[in-house]
């Protein structure tokens, strides 16, 4: 009996941990406590004479709430055998190359200027495409960066150098 | 009435017909029109593209403009929907339906001419809609205290997150974590900092244009990357003469057009129910009145002549709560309303006394840029079809690139960039765990508005949190909670009385590529 009960905890468990709403849910809930408790840091005051902290007090308890309500309906629906909070193609390569993109538009801009940032930017980026090649990157990073500099320099004339040297 | 509306109409005209304004709309249903047919970019996305380019031109060309993208890139859908059966568009998913076997058949060009005509028509009716109905609005809004806005704004809030896609309970989650970002800053009451986490950066508040490219910019390109498959261009070769229907087709149309406009308007006006609902409204309804509806889905000329009327009525309706109220239906609006508070200009219903060159100048140019559309639609058919096949691999790191040199043009500042990665880290984290990130910017844009009439409510009727539903003193107000209150029950109802059907409905809502099974 009490192995069959700790079974079916288990089971539960494990498919608890398979659903997006459980960690949905989750999310939601640490980040109402957390926007809750935060809020008491700041002047709450009386609902007449409201303080900054009274409307983030408000919502943080309200998105506690919800995110419980979330993670009821995690437990009360049956598994999907697809569910995972993963898409089913991981794109490690897509994901790290959008994401690495814009950093290095950072980087390079704040450095070098504006069309090595843009350069950058698209090259990296482009190459996050599973059938992306090395040339076809490059010719179109080198084709957007002058496009680019045309639009944003001598267009609209952004203050920001086309090249520079160094940190400003 | 209707002869001041229509003088202020004749006034609007010559807002919009001055040289700049005319170019400024032209610009944008052109954008607009190009990025709907593109598969993997929609308008939400362009508009926050080039919200940050419209800083240094005036209000009324910056808003045409930007409203010129939205209404735009709905004729733009079509065109994906109908010749490439890739429901890239949400709001035209429904239009694969009937519009891919159509072009299967041949008569795809018939049926992108019909779109062209329905989308007018409901498009027109749209407008004279919003003419007539918003300064009845104006009217009712002007005589509101903080009371009844908060509740309002309630209203608008629960609405556009629960009516919208995917689960009611994580819309309302979206919106509250919107709220909780347009917290973010300094307190406007104190000056005290909230939320900054000591970065000074953080003081003047998470910058709009930051939001929106990072939710809809770089966490959109995560989701997409690598998972549009190449188009089949095998039914693209369509020119002026194809789209002309016959006169079978066009009898059989005409109806379904009204019948479509008509129940685009009315969704218009429930706020949070946009032009995607709007169209699955369309069709559900045309399949029920059809005397034989087991042929919808096989190119029924009725199943895209109503989705597509109900699609621009509702577009052109979803303006009235915007520009009336103040209050955004969804997302796209929620942008525009973002756009006007940039320039300086504070929505509500005392916009179109304060700022009569806008709004009205506005309403003209939807029938001068729904004209060009429909100009630019038939004779350039063929360069849009070519737009088609232009393969996502190129898009999306030029898109990124704008993203990147837009966000910093706003302040010149390489923080607003970093700011705009983690957002889209965090967007694209919640799309993987079923959140759509949409209500985030309406609560992101009503928030601040939304605390500041609760504070002055609060202190009017002090502290008394009551006063919201007093039926004596506030009867609006009430009215508006009870409105609340009766969603939520409704939405509750629903989803204990018919999980199965429900369920259904909201994958096809939720995944538009579910409605249409990809055919060789």
């Amino acid at each position: 009996m009490g192995r069959a009960k700790a079974l079916g905890g288990t089971l539960l468990f494990e498919s608890l941990v398979r659903k997006r709403d459980f960690y949905a849910g989750g999310l939601m809930t640490l980040l109402g406590a957390a926007v809750t408790l935060d809020s008491m840091s700041y002047e709450v005051g009386t609902m007449t004479h409201m303080g900054p902290g009274m409307f983030p007090l408000m919502l943080g308890v309200v998105l506690t709430f919800i995110g419980i309500l979330i993670f009821g309906t995690a437990l009360v629906t049956p598994l999907d055998p697809d569910e995972s909070i993963l898409p089913k193609q991981k794109e490690w390569r897509g994901w790290s190359c959008i994401i690495a993109g814009p950093i290095l538009f950072i980087i390079a801009g704040e450095f070098f200027g504006m069309a090595p940032a843009i350069f950058a930017c698209v090259f990296v980026s482009a190459l996050g495409d599973r059938t992306a090649t090395m040339k076809g990157s490059l010719i179109l990073a080198a084709a957007v960066t002058f496009f680019g500099v045309l639009l944003f320099s001598y267009v609209l004339h952004l203050p920001f150098p086309i090249f520079r040297w160094g940190h400003h | 009435m209707v002869e001041t509306a229509l003088t202020d109409l004749w006034y609007g005209f010559g807002v919009a017909l001055e040289p700049q304004n005319i170019m400024w709309c032209f610009v944008g249903v052109l954008v607009g029109n190009m990025v709907g047919v593109l598969p993997g970019m929609g308008p939400l996305a362009t508009i926050s593209i080039l919200l940050p380019l419209t800083f240094g031109i005036k209000p009324v060309g910056a808003i045409l403009m930007l409203s010129g993208v939205f209404y735009g890139a709905q004729y733009g859908g079509a065109i994906c929907s109908i010749l490439l059966n890739l429901p890239c568009h949400p709001p035209h998913a429904v239009t694969c339906l009937d519009g891919f076997p159509l072009t299967k058949r041949g008569r795809g060009g018939a049926a992108l001419g019909i779109t062209v005509i329905s989308s007018f028509v409901g498009a027109s009716w749209g407008i004279t809609e919003m003419i007539f109905l918003a300064p009845i609005l104006v009217v009712v809004a002007l005589k509101f205290g903080p009371a009844e806005i908060c509740s309002l704004m309630l209203l608008g809030l629960l609405a556009g997150s629960t009516l919208a896609r995917g689960s009611p309970l994580k819309g309302v989650a979206m919106t509250v974590c919107g709220l909780l970002i347009g917290i973010i800053g300094s307190d406007i009451e104190t000056g005290t900092p909230r939320f900054t986490f000591g970065i000074p950066n953080l003081y003047d508040g998470v910058e709009i244009v930051a939001l929106a490219l990072g939710l809809f910019g770089i966490a959109e390109f995560m989701k997409s990357v690598n998972q549009l498959s190449e188009v089949d261009t095998k039914y693209t070769h369509i020119k002026i003469k194809d789209l002309r229907p016959t006169r079978e087709e066009f009898r059989r149309a005409v109806p379904a057009m009204f019948r479509g406009t008509l129940v685009g308007s009315l969704c218009a006006l429930i706020p949070g129910t946009g032009p995607t609902i709007a169209s699955f409204i369309a069709y559900a309804t045309e399949k029920k009145i059809s005397k034989t509806p087991e042929k919808f889905g096989t190119g029924m000329i009725e199943g895209v002549a109503s989705p597509e009327a109900s699609t621009h009525s509702s577009v052109q309706g979803d303006f009235i709560p915007t520009m009336s109220l103040g209050i955004p239906g969804d997302a796209v609006m929620a942008l525009i309303l973002g756009a006007l508070m940039i320039q300086g200009i504070v929505p509500g219903p005392q916009l179109i006394s304060e700022h009569p060159d806008i709004f009205w100048g506005l309403i003209a140019s939807f029938w001068i840029g729904n004209i060009i559309l429909v100009v630019l639609n038939v004779p350039m058919i063929g360069l849009w079809v070519k737009l088609l096949t232009i393969p996502y691999k190129y898009l999306y790191p030029s898109a990124l690139f704008f993203v990147c040199i837009g966000v910093y043009s706003t302040n010149n500042d390489m923080f607003q960039v970093g700011e705009t990665i983690l957002i889209g880290l965090i967007g694209y984290l919640l799309l993987l765990l079923d959140f759509h990130p949409a209500p985030i910017l309406l609560g992101f844009v009503l928030g601040p508005r939304f605390e500041e009439n609760f504070r002055r409510a609060m202190l009017i009727s002090r502290g008394d949190s009551l006063v919201f539903i007093d039926i004596k003193n506030h009867p609006i107000s009430t009215f508006f909670i009870a409105l609340c209150v009766l969603l939520i029950v409704v939405q509750i109802y629903v989803r204990l009385r018919k999980p199965k059907a429900l369920a259904e409905e909201l994958k096809m809502n939720a995944d538009p590529n579910a409605v249409a099974p990809v055919e060789p």
